[in-house]
């Protein structure tokens, strides 16, 4: 081998390496999201596609009920704020806080679904399943794979504030935080997608 | 001596491959023939680059062999502007070419459009294209030809020289209508219709089949296209015409029940909304037509009174199974008139077609391109029509 | 199999009962060697007390090396099943002639094909390929393991319970009789009321997940823990085709399984998404379907593109001819394989307008295709070419796959794929490109990196008669499909009755036993190299004079994969560091911080693999509790915050000491 060029510099770091745990965790967990967003996409591109075939049945206009779709997103918006409360609560190391506004966030979320459970409760009731169109088939695929994405939420939500209370808002429930806070705020935009093209489009 | 030729024998079965025929390059219509001639050409065009690299390819494995001490070596060499530029641009400047070729064929060539000619010689005068309505079953073929009122299952039979306009469905599942002798296939799709346009330029016996799977008896779903002359398709529509049973909806139903392997049949008179119904997937009665159904969507469906009104399928067979977690099966019940649904079906019938623009397809004469955006991706073909006055007063 | 026409179930078994055996003697032989085969494995494990190494030295292994050896194990041992279905095929159709029904009615057919093309591009190529980067990239960018080693082995044990899924429907219930992307109507409740398109959509899913979590990891670990200096244009081009292959994998594979729930939804609940009535549209399937589908093809052959540059550069002993070009091109394809789907169904009717859209975007794709074919053709221009076994099936590869890449811009045109579509020209055109792109490929890499994995090469006399059986066979299996496809033979068919087309199929099929020779030569070369090991032993770690950083360490690597960091100076690091004579530093050892075993992974993809049975039993209480069990796992599994350990420095001397007696001893 031909040694006599100059080595460009140093082939091996011989300091230690400071490897940072969970250095990758956000923009892995962002990535998820991508693709996650992909799937809503797909479900988003469905409704658009059979957003229309009432198959002589009942349309949008028949069976929503825009207060309550308002009063629902008014929950989901005020929780992500809550959810910025407690994210603002963490940087100030304040656990109690932190623990405040995830409670209120959780509350909010809960009662999201509750409309959203009464909502598809009524319209089931009403002969409106799933089943009757392709157009509720596509609504409540993706109105449902939201809300499911919220329970799971939820349900993530109450096993963080069980930890936050064992061990504090030490690094890795820093970073659990900063990455279910990426996955509400998301939900949120979803929904505001959902409630625009969905419900409003759906009302004109 | 003999020994020799005993262990040649292996080769004996060499005759039967040069028996063979590659119909799709020679085949005996005209669509057909273009397709294999752009599809000659476009292997050409390509082996323009093909075999220089595999010639490349062997001759620097060769060239280069480690044992090779003559050849040059040249371990630091690994950029060229030059050549880079050569190697995108040859193989780009082939794909242009290529890519014009596919774009004037593949107008040309759409089945969706009425022939021009009948052959390389023979432009498409007056003539009117025959009319034959297909419907793939399972697992079996409907032709229903609605000008001579006869209906085949399993046997085409068209004029020679004659074009033909094919409009398909399916009945439950999605299925591919192929005759490799005549022209190219295409999907045949329940509650939608496509068309195809093709000519025999030979008489003969040809092969047809389904060639996209469909179930259990898709290999048994072939049958034989008969290319005849004048005389010999008049005699064929008269024998079809003297099997004296009627094809109505009630008959049909009886047939689109599953069955494999199914000889030849013929049927005269046939419904002649028999097609449209099919389409609209409203044979059975009290079922509401796509079209009818259609109609009342775009105006925003029947409201919470349309949910009601359904009908749940009391049988359960092929296709109405109850999902496990949902409720049981059901339809929508047609509420339009008989006048109503007639009309409806006879606009929904397909149009005549007349060929087009008879000058050779270049230039202007191309339909400008729409964009994938302003066009419906999803090529549901049946014809929207309007809705009958009144429909919803019926309510 | 009789099929219910009201599905009746019972609350403990669900639709499960004794009917799910299913009536065919070829299933119960298959069975029987399974159920002898296994417990023959089984006992032997335990004679050799090997439970408690398995457990703890591989099922929950976070190594990415490990991992990715178990992948390429799965993709082996479903090869031999996937290819026993092809071999299936090949017999029933060179012998149902002449009014003969063959040896498989429909039923069984129809399976078989599903089976094979989904067991093929799921379970074989797919943690092939998965595998491949797992063990390679990690080390090429000199990294001591993926971003998420714990989701690493979530990620292949959710793709074994996908493969186990499958393999159950061969001896509980059945396959679906769909194809392997199960159209609908065809896949629907009303055309498949029974459990075949339940197992296909479980397990399809249950993999899915894994395969999307390790697109993820992947992505990440690519770009964050690339070793100092190596900005993205000084990647290895293997690691750059990993790179746009996780791109696509993370945003193709969503679109599956959406439309997969899609379909789930009309089976089990009754909606409307791809029915014939009530509004639904099953076209909508085909180009979702297909949305996911095209990308995938190109997640299975870009990282092989990957393999085959790093193979030139190697054994012609000269630097990639044109390394700019081959990155971008790579990214052409990435973004233009959303741009095509629509070639797989011109046959449709969209219209002139799309068909042509859609057709030269599909040629497109050959231009940089087409540069990357020059640029290994001008990486062996003027080099040194040691033809060793990755070499040898570089050559084939490269004459193979020009001509499937010209047969696939041939369909690309839509009049020829009027004629050509779904005949045997198309199959014989997509196993071109995949055996003779993605399978050569695969075979390079493992004769490439298994002395690296295992510290000894493969025999290369058994490899040599595995290659030319393989390639032969490969031509003499496929020919005969591109003339019958011509002769307008289409493909899924059971039964012939033109007896002119027999003698093709019964040259197909003798294709297929050569392929099988070459299959059979490649495990008896693993066997004879396990056993010549000492003398095939590699000391050095670069048994082929490599270029990038896995062959700076040891053959095989230690667990942490190098003690020091290295540092990029540009391209081909590993030669630069032996073009300078920079050898391993030996300072001050430090402890390795390092991800601990853990059985949670297992454990979820069990609790998964149970669920996906339940559901497609209907064994509700089953499929409640599994996935209650998941979630529960999941929680616990996020309580445990002492995930890491440290490598003690002393063992990290040890270790290094131990390579440089056996780098002195190889006289390096």
């Amino acid at each position: 081998m031909n040694t006599a060029t100059q080595a460009p510099g140093d082939f091996w770091e011989v300091e230690p390496h400071h490897h940072h745990e969970g250095a990758s965790t956000s923009i892995g967990f962002w990535i998820y999201l991508m693709s996650d967003c992909l799937m809503f996409a797909v479900l988003f591109a469905v409704f658009g596609v059979l957003g229309g075939s009432y198959a002589a049945g009942p349309g949008p206009k028949d069976l929503f009920d825009l207060e309550l779709v308002a009063l629902n997103t008014a929950f989901l918006l005020l929780s992500s704020i809550t959810y910025g409360f407690a994210m603002l609560a963490m940087v100030k190391e304040n656990t109690r806080g932190t623990l405040m506004w995830l409670g209120i966030t959780l509350v909010f979320g809960l009662l999201f679904l509750a409309v959203e459970i009464y909502e598809f409760q009524h319209l089931i009731h009403l002969g409106a399943g799933p089943q009757r169109s392709a157009f509720l088939s596509a609504f409540f695929a993706l109105v449902g794979t939201h809300g499911l994405h919220v329970a799971f939420g939820c349900l993530w939500l109450v096993t963080l504030m069980i930890q936050i209370r064992q061990r504090g808002l030490i690094p890795a429930n820093r970073r659990r935080l900063a990455c279910l806070s990426m996955f509400w705020h998301f939900l949120d935009v979803i929904w505001i997608g959902v409630f625009t093209f969905v419900y409003l489009l759906g009302m004109i | 001596m003999t020994h020799f030729f005993k262990r040649l024998s292996w080769l004996a079965p060499l005759p039967l491959l040069a028996g063979c025929e590659a119909v799709v390059l020679r085949p005996s219509g005209d669509i057909a023939a273009r397709q294999a001639e752009l599809l000659v050409q476009s292997t050409l065009l390509m082996l323009i680059i093909i075999v220089p690299v595999m010639a490349l390819t062997v001759w620097f494995a060769w060239r280069y062999r480690a044992s090779n001490r003559q050849a040059t070596y040249n371990p630091d060499w690994d950029h060229s502007t030059k050549l880079e530029l050569v190697i995108w641009a040859i193989p780009l400047l082939i794909i242009v070419c290529l890519g014009a070729l596919t774009w004037v064929g593949t107008h040309l060539l759409d089945p969706y459009r009425p022939l021009d000619r009948i052959d390389a010689q023979t432009p498409v005068s007056n003539q009117q294209p025959l009319q034959v309505q297909v419907v793939a079953m399972d697992w079996k073929w409907l032709f229903i030809y609605p000008e001579q009122g006869v209906a085949s299952v399993n046997e085409l039979a068209v004029p020679v020289d004659r074009p033909v306009q094919f409009t398909l469905t399916a009945t439950s599942v999605m299925n591919a209508f192929y005759i490799p002798a005549m022209a190219g296939m295409i999907y045949a799709m329940p509650g939608m219709q496509t068309t195809l346009h093709g000519v025999f330029n030979e008489a003969g016996e040809y092969q047809g089949l389904a060639s996209h799977y469909s179930g259990h008896g898709f290999s048994g779903m072939r049958f034989k296209a008969h290319a005849l002359d004048g005389a010999g398709f008049d005699s064929w529509v008269a024998q079809a015409a003297d099997s004296g049973e009627t094809l109505d909806r009630a008959r049909y139903l009886e047939l689109e029940k599953p069955s494999e392997n199914v000889a030849p049949m013929a049927f005269a008179p046939v419904d002649p909304q028999l097609f449209s119904r099919v389409v609209n997937m409203c044979v059975e009665d009290g079922r509401m037509c796509m079209a009818e159904m259609m109609a009342y969507d775009a105006q925003g469906g029947l409201g919470l009174p349309g949910i009601a009104n359904v009908t749940v399928l009391a049988e359960a067979g092929r296709g109405t199974p109850r999902p496990v977690l949902g409720l049981p099966p059901f339809q929508v019940t047609g509420i339009c008139t008989v006048e109503e649904l007639d009309r409806m079906l006879a606009s929904a019938a397909p149009a005549e077609s007349t060929p087009r623009d008879m000058s050779p397809l270049r230039g202007r004469a191309l339909e400008a391109p729409q964009g994938i955006l302003g066009r419906n991706l999803i090529p549901n073909r049946l014809t929207q029509t309007t809705p009958p006055a009144g429909a919803d007063q019926n309510l | 199999m009789a099929v219910p026409s009201n599905i009746e179930t019972t609350f403990l078994l669900g639709r499960l009962d004794w009917n799910a055996i299913p009536q065919d003697p070829i299933v119960w032989a298959t069975g029987v060697v399974v159920v002898i085969g296994g417990a023959g494995l089984l006992w032997m494990l335990h004679k050799y007390r090997l439970w408690s190494y398995l457990w703890h030295e591989w099922f929950t292994t976070v190594d990415h090396k490990k991992i990715g050896i178990m992948y390429v194990v799965l993709a082996l041992v479903m090869f031999v099943r996937g290819f026993a279905d092809a071999i299936m095929m090949r017999l029933q159709q060179a012998i149902a002639f002449g009014g003969s029904e063959g040896y498989l009615n429909s039923h069984h057919y129809d399976q078989i094909f599903s089976a094979h093309g989904v067991i093929m591009i799921f379970f074989v190529a797919m943690p092939f390929v998965t595998g491949l980067m797992n063990y390679v990239v990690p080390l090429q960018i000199g990294a001591r393991d993926v971003s998420f080693p714990f989701l690493n082995n979530l990620s292949f044990w959710m793709t074994v319970g996908g493969a186990v899924l499958t393999m159950a429907s061969l001896f509980v219930g059945e396959f679906a009789q769909t194809g392997w992307l199960a159209f609908p109507p065809l896949s629907g409740l009303g055309s498949s009321p029974y459990v075949g398109v339940d197992y296909y959509i479980w397990g399809l899913q249950v993999a899915g997940v894994g395969t999307t979590l390790s697109g993820i990891n992947l992505l990440v670990t690519i770009i964050k823990m690339r070793a100092p200096g190596m900005t993205m244009m000084r990647m290895p081009i293997f690691t750059w085709t990993s790179l746009c292959t996780n791109i696509l994998i993370v945003a193709s594979f969503p679109v599956l399984t959406a439309t997969l729930v899609l379909l789930t939804l009309d089976r089990y609940v009754g909606t409307n998404f791809f029915t014939n009535d009530l509004g639904g549209n099953a076209m909508m399937y085909v180009n979702l379907i297909w949305i996911w589908g095209h990308p995938e093809v190109y997640i299975l052959i870009l990282p092989l593109f990957g393999v085959y540059s790093e193979v030139v550069a190697t054994f012609t002993g000269k630097r990639l001819f044109g390394y700019t070009s081959m990155v971008y091109a790579t990214v052409c394809i990435t973004i233009l394989s959303y741009l095509v789907w629509l070639h797989h169904f011109f046959t449709m009717g969209s219209g002139a307008s799309v068909n042509s859209f859609f057709g030269i975007t599909t040629m497109i794709i050959s231009v940089p295709t087409g540069a990357k074919i020059f640029n290994w053709l001008f990486t062996m221009y003027r080099s040194r070419i040691r033809f060793e076994l990755p070499m040898m099936w570089t050559i084939a590869f490269m004459l193979t796959f020009v001509i499937g890449g010209m047969t696939g811009v041939l369909l690309a045109v839509p009049p020829a794929d009027f004629v050509l579509h779904n005949s045997l020209f198309l199959v014989a055109h997509f196993h071109n490109v995949i055996i003779g792109g993605v399978l050569f490929g695969l075979f390079a890499a493992v004769y490439y990196w298994w002395p690296k994995a295992f510290g000894f090469r493969l025999d290369p006399w058994w490899g040599k008669v595995s290659f030319w059986f393989w390639v032969v066979g490969f031509w003499v299996a496929f020919a005969p499909l591109y003339i019958l496809g011509l002769m307008g033979v289409t493909r899924r068919v059971r039964v012939f009755d033109d007896p002119s087309l027999q003698i093709w199929f019964v040259i197909a099929a003798f294709g297929a036993v050569l392929i099988a020779i070459g299959i059979a030569a490649m495990f008896i070369q693993f066997g004879v190299s396990i056993a010549r090991r000492d003398q095939l032993r590699d000391e050095t770690g670069d048994p082929w004079d490599g270029r990038t950083l896995e062959w700076a360490t040891s053959s095989p690597p230690p667990a942490y994969n190098f003690a020091f960091t290295p540092v990029s100076h540009g391209l081909d690091t590993w030669w630069d560091m032996k073009r300078y004579g920079q050898t391993r530093p030996r300072a001050t050892y430090v402890p390795i911080h390092m991800p601990r075993n853990t059985g949670t992974g297992v454990i979820i993809a069990g609790l998964s693999t149970i669920c996906g049975f339940a559901l497609v039993w209907y064994i509700w209480w089953l499929a409640a509790l599994s996935f209650a069990g998941i979630v529960i796992a999941s929680i616990i599994h996020t309580f445990n915050y002492a995930r890491d350990y440290h490598i003690p420095a002393e063992e990290v001397r040890a270790t290094e000491d131990a390579r440089d007696r056996q780098l002195a001893s190889a006289g390096v």
